[in-house]
């Protein structure tokens, strides 16, 4: 029934991806009760899950930045070699 | 004021999200998008011995990037032939008059604003990942913004699941104590 902070935090973040079990739900805010620091590390949690998904931010994807450096060093060699 | 360094052997680690986020704002096509980064880098580094020092790396990139964007619609434009702005009326009876209240800014439409703020909190999330360590941001960007699983990540990384959860933790902590000093 009871988690140690660590344990809470895991669930915690698990949360933030939807990854955790109802049963893990429940601990955690069983531990949320009595425990002001992972209330406070919750709190900062979703908040950054929020902004992140508001903010609509992209990445490119791993392929193409791996084509793109390849293609700049490429360019990079040919103007130290000039 | 300090004279900013230049060193394009760390610029596509550093710079290419958020020279990407940027462009993918402005022209919504990811393709052409990774096509005018890259162009941009290219550009960079032509013209690397113009580069003064009196604005950073990332500054100097975007203001190639922005012109890069503004060739970009000009070509697209000169291909139709010309930039076009057509207004049509309604001629129906019905609804005659109708136009000039229907041009009107509608106050509850705020989605111009919200995205500009957006945008900017793009930014400032795209500021706080580069100042993550290298794996930290690689595994929280590939979690959280790519939205791969788990599993994904683990082989392709080559990493346990709790390796991967404690690395997490990590870049969320760090990531909420920046976007707190910077934006909240």
């Amino acid at each position: 029934m009871f988690i140690p902070c660590n344990e809470a935090n895991h669930v915690c973040d698990k949360t933030q991806y939807k990854e955790s079990t109802l049963w893990e739900k429940i601990k955690l805010n069983l531990h949320l009760i009595y425990c002001k620091a992972c209330r406070k590390y919750t709190k900062s949690n979703s908040k950054l899950t929020h902004s992140i998904k508001v903010s609509n931010v992209e990445c490119m994807d791993k392929k193409c930045k791996e084509a793109m450096k390849k293609n700049f060093e490429k360019a990079l060699k040919d103007q130290i070699n000039q | 004021m300090p004279n900013h360094q230049i060193n394009p052997n760390k610029w596509i680690d550093l710079y290419s999200d958020y020279l990407f986020n940027y462009t993918v704002s402005r022209v919504s096509d990811r393709e052409i998008a990774q096509d005018l980064v890259q162009d941009t880098f290219l550009a960079g580094l032509k013209s690397m011995k113009n580069f003064k020092g009196e604005a950073s790396e990332r500054t100097w990139l975007i203001s190639i990037l922005k012109r890069k964007i503004i060739d970009h619609y000009r070509r697209i434009n000169s291909k139709k032939g010309k930039a076009e702005v057509r207004i049509t009326y309604n001629d129906d009876s019905e609804s005659e008059g109708d136009w000039l209240e229907e041009r009107v800014a509608d106050p509850f439409d705020k989605t111009a604003e919200d995205s500009m703020e957006n945008e900017e909190l793009a930014d400032a999330i795209h500021n706080c990942l580069s100042k993550l360590p290298e794996k930290q941001a690689q595994v929280f960007k590939m979690k959280t913004i790519q939205g791969f699983e788990t599993e994904v990540i683990c082989n392709e990384l080559n990493i346990t699941a709790s390796n991967l959860w404690v690395i997490i933790h990590r870049a969320r902590t760090a990531m909420a104590a920046c976007l707190k000093e910077n934006w909240f």
